[in-house]
């Protein structure tokens, strides 16, 4: 077992490396000038232009500028945003609990419900609730999220007046941010309702956000009971006289979870592109809307850094992923 | 220890709530993120309203809702008569902001005024550049690092600005954002701390407003001053609520989670004008939305071409699809709220039939030309492509074939200032100050050939004209040399006008005394809010 | 990468994998496809949009470009205040929803053909490469998709489009380059585990070329799971190339690209629902009509799920 988790552990390195130089890469060759963007329509003079430029370095040899880039990365410095001149490390651990919070609500709705919705299609296989439940799932899963939230919006903020449209919490509560994460601080802020609000904002980007990596677990539990449900141990353990839910419920889920784990494993790098479109359409605070501003301002330093921050989250979490599916499949190890 | 500093704030922020038991709390949805707090180094509207609108004040301000100026933070001044030193005589008693991390010792005085501008102008300075990166935009662009010589300091209220040219534009500088004053004794405690940076997160001024607290991308609060000089507000406490979607933000207001929003949709006036707990305010914005020609590029060189050009377009079907209605039909270069605005101008008609004979008259047949249409939204354009496309219908009709022309914005901004350009570009302008001169020799003088000037146009009876009234420091006489300036513009004729924004400002009725202001800025002192 | 996990985005069920036997005879295939409604129904949603596709510019209404200016907003001909001339009613400049919608369908399909196609080329040819020639070369090409799939593909596609330009071309690049990797390993790993096989040294003995082999020995065996994946990555690349233009990233205004047609609806969210409700239904009938297809193929491809 250490063996495999260390030749895993040595893989992630060149690919963390190269991580780096991509985003660095990518980051020399966009078009559009941020200084230039920044001026706007009153423009720049092209020595002004050449001093910002300098500045920040631009000037200076592309190998030069990835030399020091490196050796700026392994001190903990991530550069400074073009737009706001703060350090990109910080900007991103003030909008991160945001993102971290919805992407956990969405991962524990569609886990939860993708695994029961997937259990009881498999049981009942073939029957109505079946095929509908598979049919919801396979229209869950082609669905373009970003008009999935505006239709949300329509019916329960607009039309019916459920639910507030955007933000994290009703503006009445306010108590300062202890964790970032706003379930936990309005709890911890003891004010009667916050926690509520803070509930009832999310409600609808959670959904958004889960609805596909929902049909994707409910599709994937599926298939993985229907495989052991027809394997012959299970039907070992029928003849032993075990009751129906028993058997599922102890020899069936255990061993179909494996391949599920996986999957909600995978999920995380979903959940980061469909943040992108969350936030953007529920003004959500978080990382997935702050690429895209910076991406449009060019705000260079910043999308580099959250690049390079993203891919090495998800990095992360599959190498977990990884290594647990080693530690339940013991088969992997040798392949 | 983060954790500490967020408990302390915590308790603070409970003695703060607890003792307000009744307090009035106007929330306004703003648009965006401010870039900061420290107004000077931005160029964003956003970062403007967040900061020197609320948290400072300026040694002239601009009265509410409107251009005149009024003093502020100097009670008078006065201009040598060789036009080549400003005097101020400034206000006594103004305290700046207590705060949980400054406790001010002194009132505002000359050093803090000084600090100011020379923070902007000596590159010896450890706060020229107090973060990675930060430079003073506005302070270049608007000519003060070039105007000014020396401030000197006469005594604790009196500074004389010693200038390098005689320049009648200068004085409306002073109510800009970047003029606004901070306090010396906050970033000298800042110095000696090594924490410069945070002068930009955690703000002091003496404005009406004392900054609270930031959650990125989310919340800005603040609270009334108690000992502000011009008295506390009637609102206790004021939230942005960053809210970046216009329809969110409309939304937000019917349901009372804001009580005023700017930048509506188009679409959604209407339905609000009809909504009883609504009021909305409308007004002409301090913008100018046109397409230039290049002037230098044949046949466009020749104004009956594009006299001829400017009769096609059939503006009030742009008001009506890209507008929405919330345009008025453009006629100069200068908004109608402008003092400069020359009213007696007559705009070409739409007349299509006119403009294909007079381009037959011209010897202009089979043209084909290029339009530019910006990748943005902008307040004088909120769809350069939808513009582009009914100008491209518009020229159609007599016989001009347009190819649309876009790019990606700083590169449109780059290259729709080249000598060469091929086509005719659409862009606007919103005015940085009050002075006619912001458009009219910016947009249109020689000097920005090749950069400001997209039209590549250099007149020399209408340079004469703005360059006379830059020096002329009676507003009468400098009035008369800029509507003669305008007329020579409409024969001549380097752009198409196409509009001027209307700036829509919805809030719920409950909420008093709020002015729009001409310049685009959204300002709080003293509005009011009923139960 | 030795553990071959299976695609959560793509092929959401296991056994796609690289041992999936010789693809049977066509007409057995068949057979077992018709079986599953679902799969026939998609099929035959897929060929009336394909038809809709090919036959727009005869079958739509008005031209797509085309402004009433009269018109402006116009609800849906069966609501009050719609017009019989514009069934889905008009957009804000006044074009007719409907045939903006025909003529989409060109742009999605079109979107879906070329991604597949690059993307499938590109990602046989080098999971060839590197599971037959094996070595260094397979080392640094799987490290490369592993660097392409750290990131989450809709933020590569975003940033590779703001390298490139906006634009629908560019859209589609950069989808194909995100969606390449995933071609590229289920080609790997079915070659590394065909490459041992005695009908390959069979061939190779024979005195078969590298080429050869690569092509016409090997590669005719792993299609199935390739077949399967090319279906499921048409729907994605549909979908993200949508949210792209919905970002303002894709096709640009005035092109009838379904997803650029909604970002220029959300203005319109409580004012106009039906800017905001067509070109989303349009997305979803399509991309639903591919996957049920694709689970058809599937099942009908994957030995190991099939029905007995």
């Amino acid at each position: 077992m250490l063996r495999f988790a260390l030749s895993r552990l040595l893989l992630v390195v060149p690919t963390f490396v190269g991580i780096t130089l991509i985003a660095f890469l990518f980051i020399r060759i966009l078009p559009g000038d941020p200084v230039l963007l920044m001026a706007g329509e009153r423009g720049v003079s092209p020595e002004r232009h050449a001093e910002l430029m300098a500045q920040f370095g631009f000037d200076k040899p592309m190998w030069r500028q990835y030399v020091d880039y490196i050796g700026q990365l392994l001190q903990g410095n991530f550069g400074h945003s073009f737009s706001t001149k703060r350090p990109v490390l910080e900007e991103f651990m003030a909008r991160f609990p945001a993102t971290l919070e919805l992407a956990l609500c969405a991962i524990v709705l569609a886990t939860v419900l993708g695994v029961a919705a997937g259990i009881l299609a498999a049981v009942k296989r073939g029957s109505w609730i079946d095929q509908a439940t598979m049919g919801t799932a396979l229209v869950g899963y082609s669905m373009p999220i970003f008009w999935w939230a505006l239709l949300l919006i329509i019916l329960f903020s607009t039309s019916l007046g459920w639910t507030p449209v955007s933000g994290r919490i009703a503006l009445t509560h306010y108590f300062p941010s202890v964790t970032g994460f706003m379930l936990v601080d309005s709890l911890l802020s003891g004010r009667p309702g916050a926690f509520a609000s803070a509930v009832h904002h999310l409600v609808l980007p959670t959904i958004v956000l889960a609805t596909i990596p929902l049909a994707v677990i409910a599709r994937q539990t599926r298939s993985a009971m229907l495989e052991v449900l027809g394997e012959v141990y299970m039907m070992t353990a029928r003849s032993k006289g075990l009751s129906p839910s028993r058997v599922i419920g102890l020899h069936a889920l255990r061993n179909a979870l494996i391949p599920v784990v996986t999957t909600i494993g995978l999920q995380v790098s979903v959940l980061m592109g469909g943040a992108i479109l969350t936030e953007t359409i529920f003004s959500w605070p978080g990382i997935g809307k702050w690429m895209i501003d910076s991406i449009s301002r060019r705000d260079y330093q910043v999308v580099q850094g959250g690049l390079l921050l993203i891919a090495a989250m998800v990095m992360l979490v599959n190498l977990t992923v990884d290594l647990l599916y080693g530690l339940v499949n013991p088969r992997v190890r040798h392949v | 220890m983060k954790l500490m500093k967020a408990l302390l704030t915590a308790t603070a922020m409970t003695f703060a709530v607890a003792g307000a038991a009744q307090a009035k709390t106007l929330v306004y949805c703003s648009e965006g993120s401010p870039e900061g707090f420290d107004p000077a180094p931005w160029t964003a509207g956003t970062s403007f309203d967040a900061s020197s609108r609320t948290i400072y004040n300026r040694l002239i301000e601009f009265a509410p809702g409107s251009t005149e100026t009024v003093p502020g933070l100097a009670e008078s001044w006065e201009t040598s008569d060789d036009g080549m030193e400003i005097t101020f005589h400034l206000r006594q008693g103004v305290k700046f902001h207590t705060t949980p991390y400054f406790t001010p010792t002194r009132d505002f005085n000359a050093d803090d005024v000084i600090f100011s501008f020379m923070r902007q102008l000596d590159k010896s300075s450890p706060w020229y550049e107090y973060a990675p990166g930060i430079a003073w935009e506005y302070f270049d662009s608007t000519g003060m690092a070039t105007a000014i010589k020396e401030i000197v300091r006469v005594d604790d209220h009196t500074v004389k600005f010693v200038l390098t040219r005689a320049d009648a534009t200068i004085l409306a500088t002073f109510p800009m954002d970047f003029a606004s004053i901070v306090s010396k004794e906050y970033a000298d405690q800042l110095d000696a701390a090594g924490t410069r940076e945070r002068f930009n997160t955690h703000p002091v001024g003496t404005g009406a407003f004392t900054f609270v607290d930031y959650q990125q991308d989310a919340v800005i609060r603040y609270q009334a001053f108690a000992d502000y000089w011009d008295g506390k507000q009637p609102i206790d406490d004021l939230i942005f609520a960053i809210t970046v979607d216009p329809g969110v933000r409309q939304q937000k207001l019917v349901a009372g989670e804001c009580d005023i929003i700017p930048y509506p949709n188009p679409a959604d006036i209407e339905g609000m004008k009809a909504n009883p707990d609504l009021t909305v305010m409308q007004q002409e914005g301090f913008n100018i939305g046109y397409l230039a020609y290049n002037t230098r590029q044949a046949p466009f060189d020749k104004p009956e071409v594009r006299r001829a050009l400017n009769k096609a377009i059939n503006k009030q079907a742009i008001i009506d699809a890209v507008f929405q209605g919330t345009g008025q039909a453009a006629v100069a270069p200068l908004p109608p709220t402008s003092w400069g605005y020359n009213d007696q101008l007559v705009d070409d008609p739409y007349d299509p039939a006119a403009a294909r004979a007079e381009l037959e008259a011209a010897g202009v047949s089979g043209l084909k030309m290029k339009v530019w249409a910006m990748p943005v939204q902008r307040p004088y354009n909120p769809n350069a492509r939808r513009m582009a496309e009914l100008i491209q219908a518009d020229f159609a009709a007599i016989g001009v074939e347009v190819e649309i022309v876009s790019m990606e914005w700083g590169e449109y901004l780059a290259q729709s200032s080249a000598l060469d350009r091929d086509g005719a570009v659409l862009l606007g302008w919103t005015g940085d100050n009050a002075d006619p001169d912001n458009f009219l020799a910016v947009l249109l003088g020689c000097d920005g050939v090749g950069s400001n000037n997209r039209a590549q146009w250099c007149h020399q009876p209408y340079e004469d004209l703005i360059q006379k009234a830059k020096t002329t420091f009676d507003q009468e006489e400098r009035k008369k040399l800029y509507d003669e300036a305008q007329v020579i513009f409409k024969q001549e004729a380097p752009w198409a006008t196409i509009a001027h924004s209307i700036v829509t400002m919805p809030m719920r009725n409950s909420v008093q005394n709020f002015k729009q202001d001409p310049l685009g800025i959204h300002r709080f002192v003293g509005v009011d809010k009923s139960e | 990468m030795t553990v071959q996990t299976p695609d959560p985005t793509l092929d959401p069920v296991p056994g796609a994998g690289p041992a999936a036997q010789p693809v049977p005879p066509l007409l057995e295939n068949w057979h077992y496809f018709t079986r599953s409604r679902g799969a026939v129904v998609g099929l035959g949603v897929f060929m009336a949009l394909v038809a809709i596709a090919v036959l727009a510019p005869w079958i739509a209404p008005h031209d797509p470009a085309m402004q009433y200016r009269d018109a402006l907003l116009v609800p849906p001909a069966w609501t009050a205040g719609g017009r019989e001339a514009f069934l889905f009613g008009t957009d804000a400049v006044g074009r007719d929803i409907l045939s903006r919608m025909m003529h989409g369908a060109r742009f999605s399909l079109l979107i879906g053909l070329v991604v597949v196609t690059i993307a499938l080329a590109s990602g046989i040819i080098v999971g060839l490469v590197a599971g037959y020639v094996g070595g260094r070369t397979d080392a640094l090409i799987m490290r490369l998709m592993d660097i392409i799939l750290a990131f989450p593909s809709l933020l590569l596609a975003l940033v590779l489009v703001a390298i490139l330009g906006p634009g629908l071309f560019n859209a589609m690049l950069a989808i194909a380059l995100v969606l390449q990797p995933h071609f590229a390993r289920l080609t790997r790993g079915a070659v590394l585990a065909e490459k041992s096989r005695e009908y390959v040294t069979a061939a190779s003995v024979a005195g078969a070329g590298h080429l050869r082999l690569m092509f016409f020995t090997i590669l005719p065996n792993c299609l199935g799971p390739l077949i399967v994946q090319a279906t499921l990555s048409f729907s994605s690349a549909i979908l993200d190339a949508a949210a792209l233009g919905f970002l303002g990233m894709g096709a640009q205004p005035p092109t009838p690209e379904w997803g650029t047609m909604l970002a220029e609806a959300r203005e319109f969210i409580s004012s106009a629902w039906w800017v905001v409700t067509m070109p989303g239904l349009a997305i979803l009938a399509t991309v639903l009509s591919i996957n049920l297809i694709g689970d058809g193929l599937r099942d009908t491809l994957d030995p190991k799920l099939k029905r007995s």
